[in-house]
């Protein structure tokens, strides 16, 4: 099988190139990631990150023939030849396959993501109903890999302004929660032309999330609760 | 070259995993100033994998109390666990989960609002009684919710993280102070030396020794090769847990809460195999009963497929609404790796490699212990250790699923507490041992020289390490295998001195990554073999054919294992704290 790699180390190289791979003996059921770890055998210079090969850490994002996506979940036989394996777009590289995900784990960090209780907490778990529990399925599995928002055009051009689908979904995830105290302060949060309401509904992000994710609608509802809020 | 940078914190924390998450949340909120320095971002530590939950007598669906937990988690141990430490850990569960909820965790709910529990193996009512239903879950996505929740929390503290900073080693002075580490920037290359009045390692374990494994490939047990380099000994490194359902050939793993909710094995000729094992328990019996039974139906020719190489999971009567609800993950995950739907077929499974019962030897404060002249259990100053890379010892021979979130939070909970208590008796930095500062340069600058002749490259040596673990110190082993295999790791660590890489770059230099991983990973197996080779009886993870029987006479004590005097042993602390002690019984299920 043939692959065409981004290749860039800024000790060695004045620019990035892509460079050419072949793979023998490949297995069925192989995934992208199998595959880049034999490559990897025989060119120790190639960099990328991975850790769990099984989609839940996140770690091996990058872009496939085109898409975002993660090497351990993406099988070989999907993929058109010869494959094309470049670093996530939109993040400076660091090195190959390699971005750098400071200003995506900024904006995570901007939306102040985690539970905010003001009422003093009670010796036992917070109550809360399986109705109430459900409503953060789909929001609360995201595991950082940026996919979203390195497919997002709006996050493209403003990274630093428009928080991107990956840190709204975070902020919707706590929006959402029954538990959280914090609801005004939130929303007033992501007020103001860029932080939100850069999303166009371009729906990149739902398109590539390796979790299946909705961002689109989730961004959909925190417009809701705004309008609602502000009533 | 250069002076090395140097940075100062009260603590430093070594990995962001739950363990070391929980620690710096702690200290963080009580104004320490904490580095946590991990070699990848903190949400992609190995916790993110822990699927089906954590155990704490809550009684939300089933009468329990901590003391019937405290029984059970001992007759898994195979009576080889601390019993102080796990009453310790036991009492504290229920905290430590309203803490985890209090912090954002989605755990999953009951009707009446509480958090919901499920059954997991190894659980009984009243001191062997009836199933339990002790295992506080998220979906099957526990350890996910809780890792993600805790670093969230820890952004609210403003922790201070060092990410993608890889640990070379410890820093001790003569006198035996542990002083911080020297840690280098895998995005520059760059060096620092981390000094701290105290040192908490949450490394993890070392699931990498095996070819067919659970485990991430970050889990190459560094804070283990780091205590060993140190002097510290290991502790009862022969107990490795094989997860009784990895997928058959791929080792993902398929949580034990899907037997909790109701699942279970079938072997080739169609029948409930674990009835013959565990007649009261069935397949919610202890994890290394369950891996052996499905190890016995194989070798004896009634395993499933063509090759009868392994037995099905079936989840298909469980119906689509449980599966999706209470097992979304492993749905996820078998369609994506077998094309196979749960809900409509059963699933290929193996025992498979999973977790480091073994460690780094603690006492209940999470401070390491070593021995010392006539005392078994001496502590070293300003070092501490939390979690799978520790060894309190709270799972002893064999742990039950459900107790190692327990334990990565109550003991890296507890560690913080120590920790907090000393930094106030010791509010200065000690000095610098230049000497260490060499000596730790030396072996990061190791893999930096070309010698202008290459060596073996690391991903050889690493695959036969993988491989001869597999073979020689598996679910069954005996003296012949095990002497092999001694033999034959001592030949590989050897042929490691001389391996090179073949990239010396100072940008995010993964080959070099690795190769300090696999020497990690190197001294792990080592200490493994070793204990396992000499230890003449069977008890938990550790089955000798030829040794069939626990043998308390002789073999109730803990293993110690290091580089300098090979092996030695301790005893069990069989005294809990306030309750009667669990005497050793015949342990069925």
């Amino acid at each position: 099988m043939r692959f065409n790699i981004y290749r860039y180390n800024p000790d060695v190289n004045a620019k990035p190139y892509m460079q050419d791979y072949e793979l023998k003996d490949i297995e069925p059921g192989m995934m992208l990631l199998a595959a880049l770890l034999k490559l990897k055998e025989q060119d120790e210079t190639l960099s990328f990150r991975r850790s769990c090969g099984e989609g839940v850490c996140g770690s091996d994002s990058m872009n496939i023939n085109g898409v975002n996506g993660l090497a351990c979940v993406t099988p070989l036989s999907d993929l058109k030849e010869p494959v094309e394996i470049r670093p996530l777009p939109g993040l400076p590289v660091v090195r190959d396959l390699i971005v750098d995900m400071e200003p995506f784990y900024h904006q995570y960090r901007e939306v102040k993501p985690y539970l905010t209780v003001k009422d003093p907490m009670p010796e036992v778990e917070l109550p809360q109903t399986p109705e109430q529990r459900e409503k953060l399925d789909g929001l609360y599995e995201c595991i950082l890999c940026a996919c979203c928002s390195a497919s997002c055009p709006s996050f493209w051009w403003n990274p630093d302004k428009f928080l991107g689908p990956a840190a709204l979904l975070q902020a919707s995830r706590f929006i959402e929660d029954s538990r959280d105290q914090a609801l005004s302060e939130r929303l007033e949060a992501l007020e103001g032309p860029f932080k939100l309401f850069r999303c166009h509904t371009i729906m990149n992000c739902v398109q590539v999330c390796p979790k299946s994710l909705n961002p689109t609608r989730a961004i959909g509802n925190i417009k809701k609760k705004m309008v609602k809020n502000s009533l | 070259m250069a002076e090395i940078q140097r940075r100062k914190f009260d603590t430093l924390i070594i990995g962001a995993g739950g363990g070391g998450l929980r620690a710096a949340l702690k200290l963080s909120d009580a104004d320490a100033s904490v580095a946590v320095v991990s070699k990848v971002f903190p949400t992609r530590s190995h916790t993110v994998a822990a699927q089906g939950g954590m155990n704490a007598a809550l009684a939300n669906v089933l009468p329990d109390n901590w003391h019937w937990h405290m029984f059970d988690t001992i007759k898994g141990s195979d009576y080889l666990g601390d019993q102080d430490a796990i009453e310790y850990m036991c009492r504290a569960a229920p905290k430590a989960v309203y803490e985890l909820e209090h912090f954002g965790v989605p755990f999953s709910r009951l009707d009446n609002g509480k958090i919901y529990q499920r059954p997991f193996g190894g659980q009984s009512q009243n001191f062997g009684g009836d199933q339990a239903a002790r295992t506080c879950a998220a979906a099957d996505r526990t350890g996910h919710a809780i890792l993600h929740s805790l670093y969230q929390q820890n952004i609210r503290a403003k922790t201070h993280f060092f990410d993608e900073y890889f640990s070379v080693d410890l820093l001790k002075n003569d006198e035996g102070h542990v002083l911080g580490a020297l840690i280098f920037n895998i995005h520059d290359g760059q060096p620092i030396i981390i000094e701290a009045k105290t040192t908490l390692l949450a490394t993890g374990g070392a699931g990498q020794l095996y070819r067919t494994t659970t485990n991430a490939m970050i889990n190459t047990g560094d804070g283990l090769g780091m205590a060993l380099r140190a002097g510290v000994p290991l502790q009862d490194m022969e107990f490795f847990q094989f997860h009784p359902t990895g997928i058959a050939g791929r080792g993902m793993l398929i949580t034990e809460g899907a037997r909790g909710e109701g699942g279970y094995l079938v072997n080739g000729d169609g029948e409930r195999l674990m009835e013959r094992y565990a007649p009261k328990a069935k397949d919610l019996a202890s994890r290394d009963v369950v891996s052996r039974a499905i190890a016995t139906e194989i070798r004896e020719g009634r395993g499933c497929g063509p090759n009868k190489d392994h037995v099905m999971l079936k989840l298909d009567h469980l119906g689509e609404d449980v599966i999706q609800k209470r097992l979304p993950g492993i749905r996820q995950t078998c369609m994506t790796f077998l094309g196979i739907d749960p809900a409509e077929a059963a699933i290929p499974v193996f025992p498979t490699a999973h977790y480091t019962m073994g460690g780094i030897p603690t006492n209940k404060n999470g401070q390491v212990v070593m021995p010392v002249k006539d005392t078994p259990e001496e502590v070293i100053e300003g070092l501490y250790a939390a979690g799978e890379c520790a060894c309190v010892s709270v799972h002893g021979a064999n742990r039950l699923g459900g107790n190692s979130l327990l334990d990565i939070l109550v003991f890296g909970r507890a560690a913080a507490n120590h920790i907090i208590t000393y930094l106030k008796e010791n509010r200065y930095h000690r000095s610098m041992d230049e000497n260490a500062v060499d000596k730790a340069m030396e072996r990061f600058q190791r893999w930096d020289t070309d010698s202008g002749k290459a060596g073996e490259s690391v991903n050889v040596i690493r695959d036969e390490l993988k491989l001869l673990m597999e073979e020689h110190c598996g679910v069954f082993r005996n003296d012949e295998v095990l002497q092999q295999g001694v033999e034959k790791i001592e030949q590989l660590a050897e042929r490691l001195k001389n391996a090179s890489i073949g990239d010396h770059s100072d940008t995010y230099n993964t080959a070099r990554v690795e190769a300090l991983e696999l020497e990690n990973l190197m001294a792990c197996g080592l200490a493994t073999m070793h204990s396992a080779y000499a230890r003449k009886e069977s008890r938990g993870a550790h089955s000798r054919i030829d040794y069939p029987e626990r043998d308390d006479k002789n073999w109730m004590r803990h293993s110690l294992y290091s580089f300098e005097n090979g092996l030695d042993y301790k005893p069990v602390r069989t005294k809990p704290v306030s309750v009667d002690s669990f005497p050793p019984k015949p342990r069925v299920y």
